[in-house]
């Protein structure tokens, strides 16, 4: 069983009415982080968040938060990017976190530029989320005007600038080179790496820090807290607490702020203070753990939401966990997927762009009832060219991963429910008829 | 309607401002034209590759990738029915078939009278709250069938126009800072005053 719950870190204030205004921040604690850090010094501040064993919140690669501070070149000015164009398939997190408690995210970023060198940072939001942006909006203005951001940061003669920057609606974006290029007002094309990590030649081709909304809302926390503190909870590298979006059929979807691999996949579905059961006491039939993931059944829910037991399931602990009952038909579930993939393509490398358009073109017909038996090979054919032997971690013949990510559920699907297919080939169309 | 306003150019130029390269301002410029006229006209990019010193083609390239810049009039209200796979597993498709005979128009339709502009579109971040749409950028959460027409009555009858600003209207709230609080050392020696 899951062991007692922990008060969250960064949905502390999910409770406090006024917890997104500036009086109601500084009422519970806020900028206090940012006053200790000023105080401690860049390198003292550095060595907390490494000891915190703080990684990356966006996707699944648990890559130390540390580790990519200690990543930026020398070289002036340099740059921190908040990533806030959270737009993956069951990821609902960062866009609370942005709209409920956006001074926490503020102090977040400044903690992150201070501790790097950096005198200025773009806030870049997802372009459809309208609340998150006023709500930042209004939090910035409140911020400056007090004193917290800006020119001589509570009379410390320490100055960083924030800049609030808007997208307009593209999923690649959240790919971190692809968001350099959108803010320098390019189309959202990933740069190649090398030579283009963006802590050597990153927005303007300066060195720059790119971190998750969720990972800089974890800053405030251990600055004031400690390092230690915060790596006391969890194991390895799945350390400290983290919000994962439960959705799907289950009786009480939500988020959820829970100590990493403090609890498995079945005690997330079932206690009655998270997902409290699948809908109409159905059965398990799969689920994602982040939509460009391979997915996951019914002999998974004992492993922890810990980001190597998850890594050696074939999959990686992402931030959106979907579930699917007995009732969902496999090829439509990951039509939805590959419909998402082939349309978010930016349309740069060739495998992705005509590749993710032909398996979704595929997989209409499967599930509407012009499918045929071999189709099953094409899917994996096609597959093999986007991601080379469909292997998990995936190869690419692309610049970024998003090609292998619609590859990723044609995998697990016609592995697991290759009956299911050829039921589709064999009848003309879904069994399930309309859904 | 068509090019930038003398206040929007104004503003325009606070935005560019506030930037230490000024084709970092393309995107939210595109919006500033977007909620002027509820959409990009031919003859706004035109004036913000002026104000940018971009042609106009390098405009419209940035403003054709992204979806949210229409390149021609919709609806006064957009209502995205997200059909996510968080949306699906709960409904959205059955969804958005019931808004298209709500509606009368098919998805990417707007209605006779110009008022409402359906899509189906993909994940919104509100997967908690499935089956999802959003109303001018705007969110509803557990959207019924029986919700779905109420909405509609509503946004017919003008009673939530205070909640659903016209489409174009990204932020009400818009990031303001005096002059001596910006300290504009990260812009690379470019204009320290920006006011917004």
């Amino acid at each position: 069983m899951a062991k007692a719950m922990r008060p969250p870190i960064v949905m502390a204030r999910f409770g406090v009415d006024d917890g997104h205004t500036l009086e109601g921040y500084l009422r519970t604690g806020g900028y206090e982080g940012l006053r200790k850090a000023i105080g401690m010094g860049p390198e003292a501040v550095h060595a907390e968040v490494e000891a915190s064993g703080l990684t990356g919140r966006s996707g699944g690669a648990g890559f130390p938060a540390a580790r990519k501070w200690s990543l930026l070149a020398p070289g002036k000015p340099s740059y921190v990017v908040v990533n806030g164009d959270e737009s993956e398939p069951g990821f609902a997190k960062d866009r609370p976190l942005m709209e409920r408690d956006p001074h926490q995210l503020i102090e977040g970023s400044l903690i992150c530029a201070f501790a790097t060198g950096s005198a200025q940072v773009f806030l870049y939001v997802r372009g459809e989320m309208a609340l998150a942006q006023e709500r930042l909006a209004q939090a910035l203005t409140d911020a400056y005007a007090a004193g917290y951001a800006g020119t001589n940061i509570m009379g410390t003669g320490v100055d960083i600038d924030v800049v609030l920057h808007w997208g307009a609606g593209a999923y690649i974006v959240g790919e971190e080179t692809a968001l350099i290029e959108s803010l320098e007002g390019h189309r959202g094309m990933p740069r190649l790496k090398p030579p283009f990590f963006p802590a050597v030649k990153g927005v303007y081709m300066q060195p720059t820090i790119v971190n998750n909304v969720e990972t800089l809302s974890n800053l405030p926390w251990i600055v004031l807290n400690g390092g230690a503190e915060f790596a006391a909870m969890g194991v390895n590298r799945s350390l400290g607490m983290r919000m994962f979006t439960l959705s799907g059929h289950v009786n009480r979807p939500g988020n959820f702020e829970v100590e990493l691999a403090s609890m498995t996949f079945r005690d997330l579905f079932t206690a009655p203070e998270y997902g409290a059961g699948i809908r109409d006491g159905n059965q398990l039939k799969a689920f994602l753990v982040g939509a460009s993931f391979p997915w996951l059944f019914e002999e998974h829910l004992d492993i922890k939401l810990d980001i190597d037991e998850v890594q050696q399931a074939g999959s990686m602990l992402g931030s959106g966990i979907v579930v699917m009952d007995d009732t969902t038909c496999a090829v439509r579930a990951a039509w939805n997927l590959v419909r998402f993939f082939a349309h978010e393509s930016c349309g740069k490398c060739t495998p992705c762009r005509e590749g993710l358009s032909w398996l979704e073109k595929i997989m209409h017909r499967i599930e509407t009832g012009t499918g045929r038996e071999d189709d099953l090979d094409l899917l994996l054919d096609v597959g093999d060219n986007i991601t080379p032997g469909l292997a998990w971690p995936p190869k690419q013949t692309t610049i970024c991963p998003l090609g292998p990510s619609g590859v990723a559920p044609i995998i697990s699907s016609v592995q697991r429910f290759r009956d299911e297919y050829l039921l589709h080939v064999k009848e003309g169309g879904c069994p399930r008829g309309r859904h | 309607m068509g090019r930038l306003s003398p206040q929007n150019v104004e503003l325009a130029r606070q935005i560019i401002g506030r930037y230490p390269r000024p084709r970092s301002a393309l995107i939210p410029l595109l919006h500033v034209a977007q909620e002027q006229d509820g959409w990009v006209t031919d003859e706004a990019m035109d004036h913000i590759a002026e104000l940018l010193g971009l042609t106009a083609a390098e405009v419209l390239g940035t403003c054709s990738f992204y979806e949210m810049f229409r390149r021609e009039p919709v609806g006064k209200y957009l209502v995205n029915i997200c059909n996510g796979i968080s949306c699906m597993l709960l409904g959205s498709e059955a969804l958005i078939e019931h808004a298209e005979e709500t509606l009368g128009v098919k998805a990417g339709a707007t209605t006779d009278d110009g008022l409402i502009t359906l899509q189906a579109v993909e994940c919104i971040a509100a997967c908690d709250g499935a089956p999802c749409l959003a109303v001018n950028y705007r969110y509803v959460n557990d959207v019924s069938h029986v919700g779905f027409d109420e909405l509609v009555a509503e946004l017919r009858a003008g009673s939530r126009e205070s909640e659903f600003p016209p489409h174009g209207t990204t932020t009400r709230v818009r990031q303001h800072v005096e002059p001596a609080a910006w300290s504009g050392k990260g812009a690379d020696g470019l204009p320290k005053v920006w006011i917004l």
